[in-house]
């Protein structure tokens, strides 16, 4: 592998097998510096182990790694001054104070006592811990102990921050504050890899990356990848939309159907006529319905990609 | 190795010991607890058990036995009896745990050098059994007949045992110095094996595995302070020790300390070898507890090692128990010096060098 200097990591067929699991299956990645990249994939897809991996905390059992430059895992110990790492658990102390705490890991990632105290002070005013710094973290709220964490992480201005699923467990308000605080980091020239189950934060990335039970099934800019479902969502507004969904799934080239409210969100296998069939379906099953065009998003994208493997898979099947 | 890092892994485990409350209070609370129990309730040399006496001589001579065999306070009489039957009824009921019979020729039968007092023991329990011993200066002469009481040839006179270097059969002075060594493998093993345990089971570790720290500063800085508090427990029950049941240290004073950094180290590294091994907080107790056991039983503190069967010994050589309660009792009531006892220094060495290498062996800075 040469070293690209715009490349800060990249992957090719990384895998992790776990007895008979595979957690990671061939999957090849490129993020650039200074990119917001994002990881995005349901519970058990993969999304942790290949993060683990790219930290060098686990051994691929194939593929190749290489993170600012250098290999992983046979430089991990290198890389570790270079990056900083959220868990997905709070891995902060809870029974040491919020100035502890970053004391700790100042120290332990090798600040000078003088440049930790400045530091430490740095972090507190910026992440709002003022007037919290003698607080147990054990006694913060979910959103707070985040945000301390995230702190932690960054304490000695790594180059590559990597975040492991950060706000599962925090209110919407206090993960619109967390992804302000990762773009003000981003813009300061951090490169920044997250993974979520949530499609809003998807969204905000640059680019993304879609896994699925170890696979990766898609990835590209929210907008390339919604782009190319582009007229294959329908919205169906429905008097009674359960019994319209159950006419809908039995549509050739319907994908799935998935109710919002009052009307039916269709997607498509493809942009010919579907719309077209879904309207004359309806109508032969007298069902009072509207169909409309509306723009995709990454749900859409996820639920075409995730859907698609089913099918092939099926397909091959029988 | 960082000092600096070294340092900041030292500071954060104190910190979090001051606010852990149970640990806090098991670091004093255990040696107070186990030296007044050992010191006070647990009396190894048994004394006043409950006996009868069926004296049906009641000559002066008889008399002058059964106030001498009182005398010793090895037995208390609980209750009156008149012949032997009686005392053997007694002995069923579990009223009493020794029963004193003297028949009606005491007189003719210690003139003729025949057996002229018999001593009915519970011999189901056999601590009483061997206590019981104590009032005969013959071995126990075993009756087939009544597989529940043993008939003991009885002497003229009280007996005398005789005991070096505690001459009055305080258990204290013999039990403190192992106290130090059965606290220390307690307390040190738990707390080392579990304080590593717990990070991991709270995801500390993957925190740690991620930062520049070394698995040497993770070890030594997590096993650092746990040192210290055994070299306070250390200095707590000696002082308990000479305070309360005047224990003599005979010895040395810095070579207890030797003895007991030794033993610190020895338990401190099979603390880190068990918590590689172990998956949960609940394991790690586990695990200690199977250590810990043995430890106690074989190491000669509750038993004396030269009446154990073989694999036993075999098995009390490995423990580093066994070479400290040799050392310490050598030091602290024979005065003897550390080097005199060469070989358990070196078999404390090599334990701690074994145990440390197999630790760090088996620990990595990684989740595989």
């Amino acid at each position: 592998m040469t070293a690209d200097d715009n490349i800060a990591i990249r992957a090719r067929g990384l895998t992790k097998v776990f007895g008979n699991l595979r957690a990671v299956d061939d999957v090849d990645l490129t993020v650039e510096h200074r990119q917001v990249y994002g990881f995005l994939g349901p519970n058990g897809s993969g999304k942790s182990t290949s993060i683990r991996m790219l930290c060098g905390l686990l051994t691929p059992t194939s593929g190749e790694i290489e993170v600012l430059g250098l290999r992983i895992p046979d430089e991990a110990e290198t890389l570790r001054q270079r990056i900083g790492y959220m868990t997905q658990q709070f891995s902060l102390f809870t029974d040491l104070t919020v100035r502890e705490n970053l004391e700790f890991l100042a120290a332990v990632q090798n600040l000078s006592r003088r440049r930790t105290a400045e530091r430490v002070d740095e972090l507190l005013e910026e992440y709002h811990f003022t007037g919290r710094a003698d607080q147990l973290a054990g006694t913060m709220s979910g959103g707070q102990r985040q945000r301390l964490a995230l702190a932690g992480s960054v304490i000695h201005n790594p180059e590559l921050l990597f975040l492991d699923e950060p706000t599962s467990a925090v209110d919407p308000e206090s993960r619109r504050d967390f992804w302000e605080k990762l773009f003000e980091l981003a813009d300061a020239g951090t490169t920044i890899l997250v993974s979520s189950h949530y499609m809003d934060e998807a969204e905000r990335c640059h680019r993304l990356a879609i896994l699925d039970k170890g696979r990766l099934v898609a990835d590209g800019s929210p907008a390339e990848l919604t782009g190319a479902l582009e007229h294959r969502t329908l919205e169906v507004s429905a008097a009674r939309p359960r019994s319209a969904k159950k006419v809908i799934v039995g549509v050739e080239g319907v994908l799935s159907a998935a109710q919002i409210g009052n009307s039916l969100r269709v997607l498509c296998t493809d942009t010919e006529g579907c719309a077209g069939r879904v309207e004359a379906a309806l109508a032969a099953a007298s069902v009072d319905a509207k169909v409309a065009q509306t723009p995709p998003n990454l749900e859409d994208v996820f639920v075409a990609v995730t859907n698609r493997q089913d099918t092939e898979q099926d397909r091959e099947a029988s | 190795m960082n000092w600096r890092r070294l340092w900041a892994i030292v500071i954060k485990e104190l910190r979090q010991i001051r606010r852990d409350r149970v640990t806090l209070a098991m670091i004093a609370g255990i040696p107070i607890m186990q030296l007044a129990l050992f010191g006070y309730a647990i009396n190894l040399n048994l004394r006043h058990l409950p006996a009868a006496i069926a004296d049906e001589a009641l000559t002066s001579g008889s008399r002058q036995v059964v106030m001498d065999m009182l005398a010793t306070g090895v037995i208390e009489p609980v209750a009156d009896a008149r012949s032997p039957q009686e005392l053997m009824t007694m002995l069923r009921r579990g009223e009493i745990s020794v029963g004193v019979a003297i028949p009606q020729d005491f007189e003719r039968r210690l003139a003729s050098g025949e057996e002229a007092v018999q001593i009915l023991v519970d011999g189901s329990d056999t601590v009483v059994q061997s206590a019981a011993g104590q009032l005969a200066q013959m071995p126990l002469t075993y009756t087939p007949g009544d597989p529940r009481a043993s008939s003991v040839p009885l002497p003229t006179r009280p007996i005398s045992v005789v005991s070096f270097y505690n001459p009055q059969r305080v258990s204290a002075i013999n039990i403190v110095p192992g106290l130090i060594g059965i606290i220390l493998t307690m307390t040190m093993v738990m707390f080392t094996a579990v304080a590593i345990v717990r990070e991991r089971e709270r995801g500390n570790m993957e925190l740690l595995i991620a930062t520049p720290l070394s698995s040497a500063e993770l070890m030594i800085g997590k096993v650092l302070p746990y040192g210290i508090i055994g070299l306070v427990q250390t200095s707590l029950i000696l002082l308990l020790g000479m305070l309360l049941f005047s224990v003599p240290i005979r010895g040395s004073v810095f070579d207890v300390y030797w003895a007991a950094i030794l033993l610190i180290l020895a338990n401190l590294s099979m603390g880190l070898l068990i918590s590689t091994r172990a998956q949960s907080q609940f394991q790690a107790m586990q695990m200690t507890f199977f250590v810990f056991l043995p430890s106690v039983l074989l190491s000669g503190f509750m038993f004396p090692f030269d009446g154990m069967p073989r694999p036993a010994q075999w098995i009390a050589e490995i423990l580093p128990l066994t070479h400290f309660l040799r050392l310490i009792r050598g030091v602290m009531l024979r005065g003897a010096g550390l080097f005199e006892l060469w070989h358990e220094l070196l078999a404390l060495v090599g334990f701690i060098a074994l145990m440390m290498t197999l630790a760090i062996l088996r620990f990595r800075k990684s989740l595989d």
